[in-house]
Formats: structure tokens, C-alpha cells, sequence
């Protein structure tokens, strides 16, 4: 096993509607055998000739021996570029890169694991659960979503967790509200020693303070803020770049790509996301009009 | 490595003419894990400044239709980690360098240079002149001739003597072969065409620019024609200045495009977003293309497009196996 990302033109074995999203399953052993729970993979979309040039950045959700190794993603087509993706079909090529980011980090001992997922980002806890439960870690899920539609994996939840949670928006499915309404009375149910996420920004930004209340570390995946914002996946195009303070105290510009996108809850600051915080190393000191145009 | 892709840029002998393009490879290390980076012609790095830059919030890229719009607000580690920290990587690895400079005033310039002056293992200085003048209100230094070429002067001036220093200019001025002549007249080896263009984009969805920094700068495919018509009038005009082109190449023909304009040397950027192993691509590529056409050697194909219809470059013969297909 190398920890190497890889370049793969991988076959698409099935593209499936799984709720409001697509799950798409493609042959790419080189990936597979590399993967670690957390990290992602950067697709090219659109052919060969596509005037599209930004790679998408989606998780992984499972990898499977299947076939020689398969991955298998899940992603919502709400733009042009995922919505190419969905419209693959058996035996299509997709040039894949991966498995890319630092991966969820793994408890030593079999403690009493939280897994909150939300929307398509919910897929990624699963690979993270597998490798949990064969380590003999107690795997509880909350998972959310706007409505029962969006809300991914429920039913895997309840099979392979030891509990499971759901919550939606609307009340169409589980109970109704947010995350913030129902994890603390999980994490007191359960006992989590630790609590991993990933999901929306607003989500892993609650989940962090509320794990935070009850003094558990948390592990979170910023994969949307990363979709929205990454370009090339692999560290170079330095767009995804968020507030991080580290052990030192000192906030940095770190990249969503290559320094996560899993990244300790607390050491993000959620509230400073999309500025440069004016206490950040290498942040503006005065503000003029002078660096109007900077590019 | 076939003898047929060896370049020279004045002063400067690369073993291929493929290179990346600034700000587009990250340290080095990213695009190593990859493909071998001694397999570029060289390397240049993310233009470097004096301090340590955060740049700009997000949003700072956006996709355009065969393109990339990026206000990026030049982010970077500051002159005191890249020697410390990313230099000394790229010279261990043997990988040649090209550091691109970047500053907010003439002094910057010419201090990173003086920085540079000592260091072993540099290629090559890049003058990236495409920042805001902070003496000048801001307006970029590649805008003006005098204030490009007081960059320049400045860079020489601290640079070691025999170092190449190259001058990268914006393609959007009004006359690009005005500012590329105070660029050579001010000790400029060579010139790197081009930079981004100012251009804008605005997200339906929210009706605001879809940029933090408003407007930014256009790279990719899009920009080709631009690159290739700034490198041809250039050549025209100083025939004997080393240029390396950039802009959109994503091909080796794209690259070939870019020679037979004028250029002695390409760099791929926005390309490596796409593809990050698509230096030794096209390069690969491009090898395929000048033996397609039987020219011997690179140098004889550039600038070839300058030549009265008609003209002949030196061929070389089919080589014995593909005497054996046909």
C-alpha cells in the first residue's frame, strides 16, 4: 500500500438515484486499495475536450473489492459538472485522481464512536463506520437532511450502527429539527467518547461546539466547503483555502484539499470561513484601496 | 530525452522546452507525487514576496467557459520560508528552478533579488509585473513601459550577474511590443508571455460578482488566442529575445501553436488543475508533433510562422521504423 495518490482512467460500472442523489460506482483498483476513510477523489468532467477544467472533489463513500476494487461515490448533480457525471453510464471512462486528503484520524483503543452525516456528505461516515466496527468501536449515526429525501443512508445506519438517529428539516423523516436539537441528548444517551462529521458547513460548525460542550474531541470532513470552493483536489491551485489555528495559537490559511478535509472541529474557525481573519499569519495589515487589484 | 526538444533562452539551456507556469505547481511537492519533476523542462515556482500572504477570502476561483477566473490576492509563504522551507527542496530534488518574484514596490523587487543572489541551484528569475504599484495608486507595473521596466532594472541590478532574469507581462495593454522593449532594454533576458487578463464574472444566483477581490484573472484555453497573437507580435518585433509562452496550453499542439509564433519555451498552467501530470504530456505530445512534421529540432520550428508561405523548415528523414509500417 502506498500512501501516493494515483491517476486512474476508471470504468463506470453503475450510476444509480439513491433519494435526491446519485451514487456512482466505478472500477478503480489502484484507488481502492489506497483509500483511507475521509478521503476523496477529484474527477475530470465532461471528456476529453470539456471546457470545463475545475476537477470536482467528492468523497468516497465504500470501497469494495468487487471487480478488482471498485469506489463508490455519492453526490448531488446541481451543476452542470456533477450533472455530466450523472449522466455517465456502464463502461464509460472518467479520469479519476485519489485517494486524496488526510483521512479520518482512528481512535487506538474500541471506544464509543458518534457518526454525523448530513446530506450527500453523510456517505463518507459509512467507510469510516466498517473500519470502526472491525476495530471493535461502539458506531452510533445521526443523520439529517432538509427532508427524508436528502437524508442518505438511514437504513445501512440502523443495520450496521448500534444506534441510529435521523433528523429532518421538515419533520418528513425522524424527528424534526437540526443536528443542534438532538445531538446532545445522543451524545449523553450514548456515551460517545468521540464525535466524527461530515456534512454541511453549518452542521460540522454545531456538532464542533456541541462536542466541544461535553469536552469530546471531534473529527470533521469540510467535503462541501471543499466542493464549493476547490479547483484541482491536489494542493496546487490553493483555492480552498480556510482559518485554522494551530497548536501554536497561530491562525493559518490552510487548504480544505491537502491539509483536510478532515480537520480537528475545534481548530476550525467556522465563524471566520470565506474571510482571511485579521489576526491570520500573512493576513492584509492595512486595508487600502491601493490593493484593489491584486490577483 | 531526444536531442530533438533540447531549448536554449539566451543565457539558459534546457534540456526541453516544457515547463509550468507560476503559481500553477504549488511548492513542487504536490506534482511530484505525480510524475518526476526533473522530466520538466524546468520548474517555476508561485511568484514569491518579501512577506507572508494570506491573499484573498473565498471565493477566489470560478469556472468560465474554457476558462479560470482566479483573484487570488497572490498568497504565498514570504522570501524567508521559500528559502528555508520550499527551495532547498526543489534544488534536492535536482528539479531545474525558475523563481518568479513578485512585490508591491521597486524596492521589493530588487531586495527578493538581492535575496536570491547567493542562493545556488536558481535557474532562472522570473519578474512577475503584474502587481499593484503601491507608489503608483495601485495601477499594475506591467501597465506602464517605465514602471516595467524600473522592475526589471531593479531585479538586474540585484540579481547575479549572468543570471537570466525573465519579465512576465500582461497580455491587456494597449501595446504589448512597447512594454516587452523597456522590459529587454532594462536588462530583461528574456520575456514570459502572458499573464491572466482582467476579467469579471457575475453568479446568477446571488447577482454578485462571483469573485471576493470583483474582477480577476483569466487563465486557460480561453486566453489562448491572446497568448499566441502577444508571443507572435513580440518575436516580430525583438526576433533575437528568448520567449517562453503560456496561456491555455493544454496540448502538444497548443504547445507547437506557441513555437511557431515565437516562443523558445512553453509553460502549462491551468492545465496542471485538470491534469497534474500534464507537463511530461505535453511534452510527450509535443515531440510526437514536431516528428509528425519531420522537424528536426525545436529550435528550427520556432518562430516558423513568421516565414513567407511557401518556406521549408529543415526536414529530417522517416526514421527506419516507420519506413517498416509503411
Amino acid at each position: 500500500m502506498s500512501d501516493t495518490p494515483v491517476q486512474t482512467s476508471a470504468t463506470v460500472l453503475t450510476v444509480r438515484q439513491v433519494q435526491d442523489y446519485r451514487a456512482m460506482t466505478l472500477v478503480a483498483p489502484a484507488i481502492a486499495e489506497r483509500f483511507r476513510p475521509g478521503q476523496f477523489v477529484a474527477l475530470a468532467v465532461g471528456g476529453e475536450h470539456t471546457s470545463r477544467l475545475v476537477r470536482r472533489c467528492i468523497g468516497v463513500h465504500e470501497v469494495k473489492s468487487d471487480y478488482g476494487g471498485t469506489v463508490e461515490l455519492v453526490f448531488a448533480d446541481t451543476e452542470p459538472g456533477t450533472a455530466w457525471l450523472a449522466g455517465r453510464r456502464s463502461r464509460d471512462q472518467i479520469d479519476l485522481v485519489g485517494p486524496l486528503g488526510r483521512p479520518f484520524r482512528l481512535p487506538r483503543d474500541p471506544v464509543t464512536c458518534l457518526l454525523v452525516g448530513g446530506g450527500p456528505g453523510g456517505a463518507a461516515v459509512f467507510a469510516l463506520a466498517d473500519t470502526l466496527l472491525r476495530r471493535g468501536c461502539r458506531v452510533h449515526f445521526v443523520l439529517a437532511g432538509a427532508s427524508a429525501r436528502q437524508v442518505f443512508g438511514s437504513r445501512m445506519a440502523q443495520r450496521i450502527g448500534d444506534s441510529s438517529a435521523v433528523v429532518t428539516e421538515d419533520g418528513s423523516m425522524g424527528e424534526k429539527g437540526t443536528v443542534r436539537d438532538v445531538l446532545p441528548r445522543v451524545i449523553e444517551e450514548t456515551g460517545a467518547d468521540v464525535v466524527y462529521g461530515c456534512g454541511p458547513t453549518a452542521l460540522l460548525r454545531s456538532l464542533t461546539q456541541i462536542a466541544g460542550d461535553f469536552g469530546l474531541p471531534s473529527q470533521v470532513s469540510v467535503e462541501e466547503f471543499l466542493q464549493q470552493t476547490g479547483a484541482c483536489g491536489i494542493g496546487v491551485c490553493m483555492t480552498c483555502m480556510l482559518p485554522v489555528h494551530g497548536e501554536d495559537g497561530v491562525t493559518r490559511m490552510v487548504r480544505a484539499c491537502a491539509d483536510g478535509p478532515v480537520l480537528r472541529g475545534d481548530r476550525v474557525r467556522w465563524g471566520d470561513l470565506g474571510t482571511i481573519p485579521f489576526d491570520a499569519l500573512g493576513a492584509p495589515r492595512v486595508l487600502s484601496v491601493s490593493e484593489g487589484g491584486l490577483q | 530525452m531526444s536531442e530533438r526538444v533540447t531549448t536554449t533562452l539566451g543565457p539558459l539551456e534546457l534540456p526541453n522546452p516544457v515547463l509550468t507556469a507560476s503559481g500553477c505547481g504549488g511548492t513542487g511537492r504536490e506534482l511530484a507525487q505525480f510524475f518526476d519533476l526533473t522530466r520538466l523542462g524546468a520548474f517555476v515556482t508561485t511568484s514569491v514576496m518579501a512577506q507572508a500572504r494570506a491573499g484573498r477570502p473565498t471565493p477566489r476561483v470560478t469556472e468560465t467557459p474554457s476558462g479560470l477566473l482566479t483573484a487570488m490576492g497572490l498568497p504565498g509563504p514570504g522570501v524567508e520560508t521559500f528559502l528555508e522551507r520550499d527551495l532547498p527542496w526543489l534544488i534536492e530534488q535536482e528539479v531545474r528552478t525558475i523563481v518568479s518574484v513578485a512585490g508591491s514596490s521597486v524596492e521589493e523587487y530588487g531586495d527578493l533579488a538581492r535575496r536570491l543572489r547567493n542562493v545556488p541551484g536558481v535557474a532562472a528569475i522570473e519578474v512577475n509585473v503584474a502587481c499593484p504599484n503601491v507608489e503608483d495608486r495601485g495601477r499594475m507595473f506591467g501597465w506602464h513601459p517605465a514602471a516595467a521596466a524600473s522592475v526589471v532594472r531593479a531585479v538586474r541590478a540585484h540579481a547575479r550577474p549572468g543570471l537570466p532574469v525573465f519579465a512576465k507581462l500582461a497580455p491587456d495593454v494597449t501595446d504589448i511590443v512597447t512594454i516587452a522593449l523597456a522590459c529587454v532594454d532594462a536588462g530583461a533576458d528574456g520575456l514570459t508571455l502572458i499573464n491572466t487578463m482582467d476579467a469579471m464574472a457575475i453568479d446568477p444566483q446571488t447577482l454578485r460578482p462571483a469573485l471576493t477581490g470583483v474582477s480577476g484573472g483569466l487563465s486557460g484555453p480561453a486566453v489562448r488566442p491572446v497568448a499566441v497573437r502577444c508571443v507572435y507580435q513580440v518575436h516580430a518585433a525583438l526576433p533575437t529575445t528568448p520567449i517562453i509562452g503560456v496561456g491555455g496550453i493544454s496540448t502538444g499542439l497548443d504547445a507547437l501553436e506557441f513555437i511557431l509564433a515565437g516562443a523558445s519555451a512553453v509553460a502549462v498552467g491551468t492545465a496542471l488543475f485538470h491534469d497534474p501530470a500534464a507537463g511530461p504530456r505535453v511534452l510527450r505530445e509535443l515531440e510526437e508533433a514536431l516528428a509528425a512534421r519531420r522537424i528536426g529540432r525545436l529550435a528550427d520550428a520556432v518562430g516558423l510562422a513568421h516565414k513567407p508561405a511557401g518556406y521549408v523548415p529543415p526536414q529530417v528523414r522517416p526514421q527506419e521504423p516507420e519506413k517498416e509500417k509503411l
